[in-house]
């Protein structure tokens, strides 16, 4: 259980990068982080003790494997991520040449 | 079990490295270090594919923020309310980690996942899709419509940065 509450305060690290930081790539890094934490609760779900990786062996014996499930998601969440990471990326750069710089707090025209 | 554990404290360090460090050189690469953490753990949790993606991954994501910020001229940020997100932080940790504790009494024990569906696909995958490795052939063939809409994501997001970085060429032309 101790390995749930580590990987809870690991989301709760990257949701606090996003909240409290001003910079544009911390809030980024932010995002990254918790993103990490999700994909790993998934996987520590599937996992059993004493199994292998969901490989069939030759004499085609399936003796105990872990859960395969989760694994095909979060390959699909990992590959999403890598989009999302470089639109975002985009986005602060594009965001960098209009204003010359990374914190939020200093673009005016962003206030509403 | 202990291992596990291990490595999580290693990542949550490195996290708390990225975030406070005020290099953002620095910060991207601790980011990386944490990356490279979750794919040891995927490692040790026995999903090797995921390890593997995961590390190109990381890699990729590493070059597009050094990208971003080397060159950038970085200022230093000075503290303003931060007792405020402090606080508020906080209380969202522990509401969080209350509903968490609830929610995990639902499920089973770390250690012993229950495989509804799991096993079934173990079962039928060298029979139906003659496939030796079981995540591959979910991802291919029994979900192979979520993989469709993976690679449409990606597509998307590559058109997206594309249009967001070319519009800066077309206006620098314009203004030579």
């Amino acid at each position: 259980m101790t390995v749930y509450f580590l990987c809870f305060m690991l989301f709760g690290i990257g949701i606090y990068c996003i909240l409290a930081k001003a910079n544009i790539v911390k809030k980024i890094i932010g995002f990254g982080i918790s993103e990490y934490a999700i994909n790993l609760f998934f996987i520590l779900l599937g996992y059993r003790v004493k199994s292998e990786a969901p490989i069939l062996v030759k004499d085609g014996s399936a003796v105990n494997f872990v859960d395969p499930l989760p694994q095909a998601l979060i390959l699909t969440s990992i590959v999403i991520g890598l989009g999302i990471t470089a639109l975002m990326v985009a986005l602060a750069i594009r965001l960098y040449e209009k204003y010359g710089t990374f914190d939020i707090s200093k673009m005016r025209s962003l206030k509403g | 079990m202990l291992v596990f554990n291990i490595v999580l404290v290693l990542m949550i360090i490195g996290a708390i490295i990225a975030m406070e460090i005020k290099d953002l050189l620095s910060s991207v690469i601790a980011l990386g270090a944490v990356g490279m953490g979750l794919s040891l753990q995927f490692l040790l949790l026995k999903a090797p594919d995921l390890a593997i993606t995961q590390l190109v991954v990381e890699i990729l994501v590493l070059v597009i923020l050094i990208r971003a910020t080397i060159g950038r001229n970085i200022e230093k940020e000075y503290p303003k309310n931060k007792f405020r997100y402090l606080i508020s932080g906080l209380i969202f940790l522990i509401l969080f980690l209350w509903f968490g504790i609830k929610a995990l009494n639902d499920l089973p024990k770390f250690g012993s996942a229950l495989m509804n569906m799991g096993s079934r696909y173990i079962a039928e995958a060298k029979d139906k899709t003659s496939a030796v490795n079981v995540v591959s052939a979910i991802i291919l063939d029994f979900r192979g419509y979520d993989t469709l809409g993976e690679v449409t994501i990606l597509f998307a997001s590559v058109l997206g940065v594309l249009s967001v970085l070319r519009m800066t060429k077309v206006k620098k032309r314009i203004d030579k």
